[in-house]
């Protein structure tokens, strides 16, 4: 086979191998959705929305996810807003101001390992952190621990997204006159915007169904609350609680409450890439 | 450009001597945050490890070097050996990173080069909102989907194929009922498979593009881009996806618990139950009371910590100084 | 704008919880969740309170009675009188439950198959190891059971059944006795271990020739083949409440001290052998008096009015007599010399 032909053979080989495992992704996904549609979407009615959780043993259809929803949304919203200043300004830190710095090298070190820290061990330490000292779970030491678990994730992917910009970027902001600060604010993160999403949206998609920090912070609360300052309900607890009960009503409610927290991480991507794409650059 | 115009608009109009100017301030107050964030980060991190070691020091110091060689895990006798789940934790991320890792790489080609664009940004989402699904979810897909399907499928077929006494025999020797070590590490790789394929697509989408157009134009095949200028080119920063997605596969609890079989013993095959460290410390710690167990669930969280730290310096190790 | 949005959003949610009914909170316990959230729900229509009951794992709960962060634990095996005093706690049962063992063997159906302890203990040991066995046939002389190697089902997770369970088999065996033990979690020598009651339910249904254990109620819903087991007097009668009941009624609750009792094996014709109460446990010296007088008022209410909701989702509520014991013992619970409960 001459060596042209061979090429063009190892670049189609290639392209279907690459085809294939997009393939294989997909049929995963669509599996696992179609078990958790099939289960969950049977389970929906309009008192999901408008119910609190039901105790025990309720008649099929009683009940719904309203506190828990209220409280995911609380739990996340101050758990992102949490994770992405620290790990965006962290991130920066690690790629802009870190070269060749010691300091750098060990935080960068530390924050891989905390990448690979098993929820629940964070839930621990978040617990003997925020909910011993004042004697009570509560929803803030909830978010604490799920930006705990989320940081890294962030700063991981801020750092190397920005890594990547080329410097000639960098070059020409500081050609012009603009400190360091500004050239990173109104450039380089600007230019980053669609990758820096990337990381917000992996760190919320890991965050919205995690159960075990919560454990030990937030244990759950049926009913409606707001109060941030003690426990309060959260989608995942349902889950964890409700999923593996010997209760119909209570199974029907886990699984719509799964569906809800796809469907919702699913907007979070489409709206956020929409976001992040509107003012970039990119192809 | 429309950045460049903006910075040149807000640049300080006078030539004042640095140190004096508001500019110069703000950027001291930036600089000062990120290292503010970066230590916060760092405190957390350190806080959480003293408090593993202050929790699993009773657990270490009672058992000394048998507890990661000894395979014994009894509560009832308060003697702990992690052996098993040590094992069980290498076995599975190791068989999940080999399975993601190839896929993940022909998914974010696909996506970037291959893939028409019309498609390409619903594709990616597809494979993002697999990361968003709980896990436990994917715990009940993988017992009660994916466990009898492959027990029927794979391991019934095998198991009346071979001879159990040959070498691959006992390879796949088991209970068939589809929850043991090698289907756990299917679904932790599915797990981690998002994580890993959309930060090597957004890396591969950060390359400047004139690399890959003077690939081209040299008469390169697609082929020979990816190999020879894109995946080069991001080499160092892919360490940080690979990591997030080992990360994941360490890690993960509820998901594997569900289908990996916990057995504490040493796993004799590829089809035999295990166990993992995360996934022990979430089966007992809810309920666990002696001290002595506490303290040993919390040093194997310590153990875990231990090999995340082996398996990096050994990366860094083999990509030279200063991967990113 | 947007920065003026969410303060007021943060404001509102901060001051959104200020001002509360009368909310306690407790956590432990997985088993009973179902119905303290039943009674609890009911509980908060009538009175306006709030019980916040968080099942997180009996170790869990007794960990946070003893960090003071809750104001309740929730355990399914009662703690020793020793710890009890040690940490300044006492415990009261609420409800009671059974554990039943479950079976997948082609041809056996549900109630057709009768074991022993000993039996059962000498099959989860690893010692009877095929459905053959003439141990096996010696109880079920009428019963074809197959030539099929015997697959253990255990309990991954720690948990108040396999304590149960263990003790059981620690009293009905003494192999195992000697060998493994009785704990939330133990050394099990042989088996899987499937996640929660649904786990094993569902490692024994996808199983042939598997066995396992589960609550009472999981048996009901997963439709498995269960078991009859002989009891002390060497009957072998259906688990059912009724039998859970008869269980609980030969046992020596006003004896016990700090109300260590375990249901296993108890004296009865009718009385199934793996039965077992769940409990609560709480400080004799209370700091908030308010708080603690909230909660017994609750568990006193749940004596009154609860065993309806308990009965509807088959768990066995106590004895009435069992209830006055209770409440005499809960003028333990002191703050400031005087006892929190007000009898009415």
């Amino acid at each position: 086979m001459s060596r042209h032909s061979r090429r063009i053979l190892m670049n189609y080989v290639f392209v279907g191998l690459a085809s294939l495992a997009t393939l294989v992704a997909v049929a995963a996904l669509v599996m696992i959705l179609a078990s958790l549609v099939s289960k969950g979407l049977g389970g929906f009615n309009l008192g999901v929305f408008t119910q609190d959780q039901p105790g025990g043993g309720g008649d099929l259809g009683t009940g719904g996810l309203r506190n828990a929803i209220v409280g995911s949304l609380i739990l996340c919203g101050v758990g992102m807003v949490l994770s992405v200043v620290i790990g965006l300004l962290a991130g920066t830190w690690l790629a802009e101001y870190g070269d060749g710095n010691r300091l750098a090298s060990l935080v960068r070190f530390l924050n891989d390992v905390l990448l690979s820290a098993p929820s629940i061990l964070i839930g621990l330490f978040a617990y003997q952190m925020f909910v011993v000292p004042f004697h009570t779970g509560s929803a803030l030491a909830g978010a604490a621990a799920l930006a705990i678990l989320t940081i890294p994730t962030v700063t991981r992917t801020t750092e190397d997204i920005l890594r990547l910009q080329s410097s000639q970027l960098r070059e020409a902001g500081m050609a012009l006159g603009a400190g360091k600060g500004l050239v990173i604010r109104s450039i380089i993160w600007k230019a980053s915007r669609t990758g820096l999403m990337t990381g917000a949206l992996l760190g919320f998609a890991r965050m919205s169904g995690e159960t075990a920090p919560l454990i030990f912070t937030t244990a759950g609360n049926q009913f409606f609350s707001m109060d941030v300052t003690h426990s309060i309900a959260s989608l995942p607890i349902v889950i964890f609680n409700f999923a593996l009960s010997a209760d119909e009503n209570w199974q029907r409610l886990a699984w719509a409450a799964s569906l809800l927290i796809a469907v919702a991480v699913l907007s979070a991507n489409i709206i956020g890439r929409h976001l992040a794409a509107r003012g970039s650059q990119h192809k | 450009m429309a950045s460049v115009q903006a910075v040149a608009g807000d640049a300080p109009r006078s030539s004042s001597p640095r140190g004096a100017s508001s500019a110069n301030r703000a950027d001291k107050i930036f600089h000062g945050l990120c290292f503010t964030a970066a230590m916060t980060l760092m405190a957390a991190l350190v806080g959480l490890i003293i408090s593993l070691l202050v929790g699993g020091w009773p657990a270490l110091s009672h058992f000394g070097f048998s507890f990661f060689t000894s395979s014994t895990w009894d509560p009832v006798t308060d003697t702990y050996g992690a052996a098993g789940p040590i094992v069980g934790t290498l076995v599975t991320a190791f068989i999940a990173m080999a399975l993601a890792l190839p896929l993940a790489i022909g998914i974010a080609v696909f996506l970037v080069e291959f893939c028409p664009a019309r498609i390409a940004h619903s594709v990616g989402i597809a494979v993002e909102l697999l990361a968003g699904i709980p896990s436990i979810v994917y715990g009940m897909w993988g017992l009660f989907v994916l466990a009898p399907w492959f027990a029927a499928h794979v391991q019934t077929p095998l198991m009346l194929a071979l001879d159990p006494d040959s070498f691959w025999g006992k390879v796949f020797a088991g209970v068939p009922n589809g929850t043991n070590i090698f289907t756990a590490s299917l679904v932790l790789a599915i797990m981690v498979l998002p994580f890993i394929a959309t930060v090597f697509r957004e890396l591969l989408l950060s390359i400047p593009p004139y690399l890959r157009e003077a690939a081209y134009g040299m008469g390169c095949t697609p082929f020979e881009v990816v190999r020879g200028v894109m995946l080069p080119y991001i080499r160092k920063s892919a360490i940080g996806a690979v990591m997030l997605g080992l990360g994941r596969a360490l890690g993960e609890t509820m998901a594997v618990t569900f289908i990996i079989g916990n057995s504490h013993a040493f796993p004799h095959s590829l089809f035999d139950s295990g166990s993992t460290i995360a996934s022990t410390i979430a089966n007992e710690f809810a309920e666990a009371n002696g001290d002595l167990h506490i303290s040993a669930l919390v040093a194997l969280g310590l153990v875990l910590f231990m090999i995340t730290f082996t398996v990096l310096a050994a990366a860094r190790l083999l990509l030279g100084r200063e991967t990113a | 704008m947007f920065r003026k949005i969410a303060l007021t959003l943060g404001a509102a949610t901060l001051l959104a919880g200020a001002a509360q009914a009368d909310n306690f909170t407790g956590a432990g316990a997985t088993f009973p969740a179902p119905v303290y959230t039943a009674w609890a729900q009911a509980y908060h229509q009538a009175t306006g309170n709030a019980m916040n009951y968080q099942a997180i794992g009996s170790g869990g709960g007794i960990r946070q009675i003893k960090a003071k962060t809750v104001d309740f634990g929730a355990s399914d095996k009662p703690l020793q009188p020793g710890e009890l005093n040690q940490a300044g706690l006492m415990q009261f049962p609420t409800v009671i439950g059974g554990i039943v063992p479950i079976v997948n063997i082609p041809g056996v159906g549900a109630a057709q198959m009768k074991l022993s302890g000993n039996v059962l203990g000498e099959i989860f040991l690893g010692h009877i190891r095929n459905w053959s066995d003439p141990r096996i046939h010696a109880l079920n002389p009428s019963l074809r059971l197959p030539n099929l190697p015997i697959t253990v089902v255990h309990r991954a997770d720690g948990s108040g059944t396999s304590f149960i369970f263990t003790s059981y088999l620690s009293v009905a065996d003494q192999n195992w006795s000697r060998s493994v033990g009785a704990s939330d979690s133990v050394n099990w020598p042989t088996g899987l271990g499937g996640k929660g009651n649904d786990g094993v339910a569902a490692f024994v249904k996808q199983t042939v020739g598997s066995i396992g254990y589960v609550e009472y109620i999981y048996a009901q819903k997963d439709h498995v083949a269960y078991t009859l087991l002989q009891n002390k007097a060497h009957q072998f009668p259906m688990p059912t409440p009724v039998a859970f009941a008869a269980a609980a009624a030969g046992a020596p609750w006003g004896r016990a001290p700090g109300n260590y009792v375990l249901l296993i094996d108890q004296p009865g014709a009718k009385a199934w052998p793996i039965s077992g109460a769940t409990f609560i446990l709480m400080y004799k010296q209370q700091q908030n008096a308010q708080k603690a007088a909230e909660v017994l008022k609750f568990f006193d209410w749940a004596y009154k009015n609860g065993d309806a909701a308990a009965g509807k989702l088959d768990y066995v509520p106590l004895p009435l007599s069992v209830k006055n014991m209770m409440r005499k013992q809960w003028l333990q619970i002191q703050s400031g010399g005087r006892p929190v409960y007000q009898s009415h």
